[in-house]
């Protein structure tokens, strides 16, 4: 039905198509430029204000996969990237952590788990509350089965564990960074200093 | 180590066909016949490692440094479309009975989903047992060849399994297409059996 | 032909899930709910116009040998076009969709369309027939993904009607994929299909 085939024409024909093709992204892509890097900026944003206090300024550091946020000169806790294998594949967190050590939340990035069993973690109230404010130095961060005190989504103990591993490579990363500091006092060991009753963060059962 | 949690998990776990859902039109265009399932599982492999290399390779030297990634589409599936013909070729030389027997198939590879779907997931995809979290060549390169022998896993498990729903009664509404989807979801529901292996 | 007829063959005399058997990866990858088949639909069908209607024009400069790789090149700018625009402007549902979204490209319908209709008609009447078979395609991922959606979620559109309780969770999954798209097959050809 088209054009008769002859090299020329063929060459010719598909190397024009992917050079208009390649021009008319390439302008798309200008246009759309700002607007794609606002929207990840802005989610970047909004899933460090769920896991740290107020804050106004967030530096990426790539050594240590961490976000450093700030208001003003005050250094307002980290956000740190925390990925782990979990049951169905990648589970991706983000755990924030102010500078006295404590966790003051998580939040799931992203989870391949199994739908009403894993991925109770980012929709189970009970599992994810108890995050807030969770203090490595006063609660042994291990699952209840593993004699620790992080209370497991019911039958899903691999995920659960895999949380919990996930929250506690983060805390290693933050003794990192304070150890950096240079501040001792920063440092956190989790589930040693088991201290008096401390009513610090949730009670679970 | 990780070498052999990506064979695993492409295989097993993370199979391409029942747990990714890509590659499913020739899976069931092919899969009829056990000869001619193992005949596309092998051209298919051979594509997807091949394809993986070279679409990796641009990736990491010609679309990233020159900040045109936004070309990767249109980059992939050039690739894919060349070396699906270059296979043609290839095999139309060297087996002309197995040419004939994938007839239509063969040039139907560039369009399959799992090929592009592998190429676009080894240069994105984070990989939670990798440090680092993004693939090196190498490792590349396993996870595509371990992806397309889950993908002939599957294609040869389920000829066997339409080549006796042949010879079987099936209700008029049922009949091709229909129970061979049903089939397939008991086999997706029999591999969901593998999760939680890698760990 | 007439160009309403065009867009209704494309609902059920040619629907492109239950009738020509095409695009089955995106089918059973993306309605694990009623939104995202619908939005995966439109995504499909955005494209699918777009491209009928410029190959329909590029046809005739088209030399025969070369045809396939061109209409890939013009299928994959509009599908790059596709994800440059849901990036910036809907990147909560991009990322729902993810991977499925460049590989809209290798979906056989819009491929299907262009060699089987748009090089050979009009542009207006390929922009029909794409608008048609989209629609088709649309509708049955949206009724896929609303039946998975109530038997796994216990929801419809995002609205739950079985308190905080979870469905039959193997729909949402893998196996019920699978097994919704075949049953609906079924239900399609018995009641549907006039032959």
């Amino acid at each position: 039905m088209a054009v008769k085939s002859n090299l020329v024409n063929m060459a010719v024909v598909l190397g024009a198509t992917c050079l208009l093709c390649s021009a008319v992204l390439g302008g798309a892509y200008a246009l759309t430029k700002a607007p794609i890097e606002a929207a990840a900026a802005e989610k970047t944003n909004r899933a460090i204000g769920e896991v740290l206090p107020h804050f106004t300024a967030a530096e990426f550091v790539a050594d240590g996969n961490y976000y450093k946020a700030t208001d003003g000169d005050e250094v307002v806790g980290y956000a740190i990237l925390s990925n782990v294998v979990g049951f169905g594949g990648n589970l991706s967190l983000m755990v924030g952590v102010t500078p006295d050590g404590v966790v003051y939340n998580t939040s799931v990035l992203s989870h391949s788990e199994t739908p009403g069993l894993g991925a109770k973690c980012n929709t189970d109230s009970k599992f994810m509350d108890q995050w807030r404010g969770f203090n490595p130095s006063v609660k042994k961060l291990a699952v209840t089965k593993d004699g620790g005190d992080v209370d497991a989504i019911t039958a899903s103990t691999i995920t659960s564990r895999a949380y919990t591993l996930a929250v506690a490579n983060a805390l290693d990363t933050f003794n990192g960074i304070a150890g950096q500091a240079g501040n001792d006092a920063l440092t956190v060991m989790p589930g040693e200093d088991r201290a008096s009753n401390n009513e610090g963060g949730q009670d679970n059962e | 180590m990780e070498y052999f949690l990506i064979i695993i998990s492409a295989i097993f776990v993370n199979n391409i066909v029942l747990a990714q859902f890509l590659g499913i039109c020739p899976y069931l265009g092919v899969s009829s016949k056990l000869s001619t399932a193992t005949g596309m599982s092998m051209a298919v492999c051979f594509v997807i490692t091949l394809a993986t290399l070279v679409t990796y390779l641009i990736n990491t030297y010609l679309l990233v440094p020159l900040g045109i990634t936004f070309l990767q589409t249109i980059a992939f599936i050039l690739v894919i479309a060349a070396l699906v013909q270059m296979v043609e070729i290839v095999l139309k030389k060297v087996s002309p009975s197995l040419y004939q027997a994938l007839g239509i198939f063969l040039p139907l590879i560039t369009t399959n989903c799992a090929v592009l779907g592998v190429a676009i997931n080894v240069v994105t995809k984070e990989f939670a047992f990798v440090p680092g979290g993004m693939l090196n060549l190498g490792q590349a390169l396993v996870y595509a060849f371990a992806t397309s022998l889950g993908y002939g896993l599957a294609m040869v498990i389920f000829a066997g399994i339409r080549e006796h729903l042949a010879l079987n009664d099936v209700p008029k509404a049922f009949k091709g297409v229909p129970i061979a989807i049903i089939s397939v979801g008991i086999l997706a529901l029999a591999f969901m059996g593998f999760s939680g292996m890698v760990k | 032909m007439s160009k309403f007829k065009l867009i209704t063959d494309g609902l059920v005399k040619n629907n492109p899930t239950f009738v020509l058997l095409l695009g089955m990866c995106p089918t059973l990858a993306t309605t694990t709910s009623a939104i995202n088949g619908l939005s995966m639909g439109l995504a499909t069908l955005f494209v699918l116009v777009l491209s009928n209607m410029a190959i329909s024009a590029l046809a005739p400069a088209v030399p025969d040998k070369v045809h396939i790789p061109v209409y890939i090149v013009v299928i994959a700018t509009f599908v790059t076009l596709l994800q440059l625009l849901m990036q910036a402007y809907t990147p909560a549902m991009y990322e729902t969709l993810g991977l499925f979204i460049p590989l809209i490209v290798v979906n056989c319908i819009v491929l299907g369309r262009a060699e089987a209709f748009a090089n050979k008609h009009g542009v207006l009447e390929s922009a029909c027939d794409g608008l048609g078979v989209g629609l088709g395609f649309t509708c049955s991922l949206t009724v896929l993904g609303l039946v998975r959606e109530i038997l796994g979620s216990g929801s419809a559109f995002g609205w739950n009607f079985i308190g905080g309780h979870d469905g039959m969770l193997a729909f949402v999954m893998a196996p019920g994929a699978f097994l919704c798209l075949g049953y609906l097959m079924v239900l399609f050809n018995k009641f549907l299909k006039k032959n």
